[in-house]
């Protein structure tokens, strides 16, 4: 890779132990991918939580705040596995939200914001066309790229904090032009609705093409996607798909025409995608033991008009005896979300707010999951329903509205 | 042990040369989707390799899967003692690289033959980033595993 003088002198360790070993993981990343050079960034978003980490990446932390080693960038954390006012409620082991704890104070110390969200581009920061970041969570990569035309790879947690403590990342993958453009296309011949509907739009065109490099290019887009929408598309797409970036002509920046997207490349193949194709993914859960009593809104976490929409479902009704329903949120949203009075109204339905945390990275889940009874998991994020899969629940996708009736009436439907 | 040949060029790799049992597995891989960290054994149900410990083991899947959380998962099954060999991918992401480098463990990405035409489960294998080859030492029994 061809460095500059000053990183060159990073390497020397001019800037610093941290910072030196930063820039050699880079540096094999980068060579690994055949980068050319490292491109500056304007901001980091890390995912780091004790459920991810254990006990190493702790010590990992540990050692690196000692050295105070810090960011250089305006840096963020991504949703974490504990909402400590729900830890005793959730049955959560003690130690282990210590420990969160104390990871949390060395990445303040470490000048990492820790603001538990895995939607920033909705609440924190919305980066512009061309703006080169190190953003981890697939969700809010796929975002930047696509709905903001921004630039950043996956950069997984310790990618991130290196790019924190570096100010760069090496200039690979979806920083460089030509891997920005459209290699397939995907016809959409029906209108979609619901957030859920978005989300099986994103399973049917990523599960049977993963790949890092495939970015398809959405057409026939009858009306103006709302954001809530284009979130579970690209969470969904980034999940089933491992891709981290999307076209969608007439809506993203990088799409005013068909041919713009694709930038002279051959697509490879048109997809088209039916509402007979939509309704059959809704069709392919099975629930082998007719159990419905885990409902969840979350990963990703909830917007301020999606609490409002729940809000408006739950109002004046109760979520049915024995079932949980979890909705996973961020500080910000939750703080408006009670002032605008839908906090009361969930809670008062017996819904359960979770505050900067994930379902699927909760700590202790598998345990919860058995103790607490459940085999099924009902959410309407086509995501989730992909990623808490570890934890051998069965997973349901539904649309929103049928979530609440589920939730409210203890029936499968 | 028969002459070692090479059966597969990969197109991108690092780490350290290793020699372990291959895997082959049809389906792709997230360590925060398909594993439980805490035994190293691949839950998801469903999947292809479910049950299977991946310790010690050179794995060879077509696809990487999301998620971010390989960035510290391999690290933590490292520091766990379940870490595998060598991850073998016709196509990874940055994520799995990442979390492998951080790891020290060996990646690497593209393939000139589908590992599924030439290689069984259990066959004993030699992976050499610096060569970018992988070497079967020893094919595996009649059962295969």
């Amino acid at each position: 890779m061809k460095l500059t003088r000053e990183e060159h002198a990073m390497l020397r360790g001019a800037r610093g132990e941290p910072v030196r070993r930063a820039l050699e993981f880079q540096l094999e990343v980068g060579r690994f991918y055949d980068a050319e050079c490292f491109v500056p960034v304007t901001n980091a978003h890390m995912m780091g939580d004790i459920e991810v980490m254990g006990d190493s990446g702790l010590d990992y932390l540990r050692r690196l705040a000692r050295e105070r080693a810090r960011s250089q960038v305006p840096t963020t954390t991504n949703a974490r596995c504990f909402d400590f006012a729900h830890v005793d409620r959730l049955g959560q082991d003690a130690g282990e939200a210590a420990k969160e704890r104390e990871l949390i104070e060395c990445l303040r110390r470490m000048n990492i914001m820790t603001t538990d969200t895995c939607i920033n581009y909705q609440t924190l920061y919305q980066p512009h066309l061309g703006e080169h970041l190190a953003w981890g969570d697939t969700g809010t990569v796929i975002w930047a790229n696509s709905v903001c035309g921004a630039r950043s790879n996956f950069e997984a947690g310790p990618a991130a904090m290196a790019a924190a403590m570096t100010g760069r990342t090496p200039a690979y993958g979806f920083h460089l032009d030509r891997q920005r453009k459209g290699s397939f296309i995907v016809k959409v011949a029906t209108e979609l609705d619901d957030v859920a509907e978005w989300g099986a739009l994103g399973k049917l065109v990523g599960e049977p093409r993963q790949s890092y490099y495939e970015v398809p290019v959405f057409t026939g887009i009858r009306r103006t996607p709302t954001a809530d929408e284009l979130k579970h598309l690209g969470a969904s797409l980034a999940s089933y798909g491992s891709m981290a970036m999307f076209h969608m002509v007439g809506v993203t920046p990088e799409a005013p025409t068909l041919s713009a997207a694709l930038g002279g490349r051959k697509p490879k193949v048109t997809v088209r995608v039916t509402r007979a194709a939509i309704e059959r993914v809704f069709a392919g859960y099975r629930n082998p033991d007719g159990t419905c009593n885990f409902v969840v809104f979350s990963g990703p976490q909830q917007s301020l008009l999606e609490l409002k929409t729940l809000a408006e479902l739950f109002e004046g009704r109760r979520v049915h005896p024995g079932t949980t329903v979890f909705v996973t949120t961020a500080n910000g949203v939750l703080s408006a979300a009670r002032a605008l009075g839908y906090v009361q109204k969930l809670e008062a339905a017996g819904v359960t707010l979770l505050e900067g945390v994930c379902v699927y990275i909760l700590q202790d889940l598998t345990r919860m999951r058995v103790r607490n009874g459940w085999t099924n998991m009902i959410s309407n994020s086509a995501k989730i329903v992909n990623t808490i899969t570890a934890h051998r629940f069965n997973t349901i996708l539904r649309r929103t509205a049928d979530c609440v009736e589920i939730a409210c009436t203890g029936v499968f439907r | 042990m028969s002459a070692a040949r090479t059966i597969i060029r990969v197109t991108r790799a690092y780490g350290r040369a290793v020699e372990g049992e291959a895997v082959v597995s049809g389906e792709g891989f997230s360590p925060r989707y398909d594993l439980d960290r805490w035994s190293g054994i691949i839950t998801k149900p469903g999947h292809e390799l479910e049950g299977l410990n991946i310790r010690d083991k050179v794995l060879f899947f077509p696809t990487a899967k999301g998620g971010v959380a390989a960035g510290w998962a391999f690290h933590d099954i490292l520091s766990k003692g379940f870490a595998p060999k060598a991850l073998i991918f016709g196509v990874t992401n940055p994520v799995m690289v990442q979390g492998a480098v951080f790891a020290g463990v060996t990646i690497t990405e593209g393939w000139s033959r589908d590992p599924r035409s030439c290689l069984r489960t259990g066959d004993l294998v030699h992976v050499d980033p610096a060569a970018r080859t992988i070497v079967v030492l020893r094919r595996a029994g009649p059962a295969g595993r």
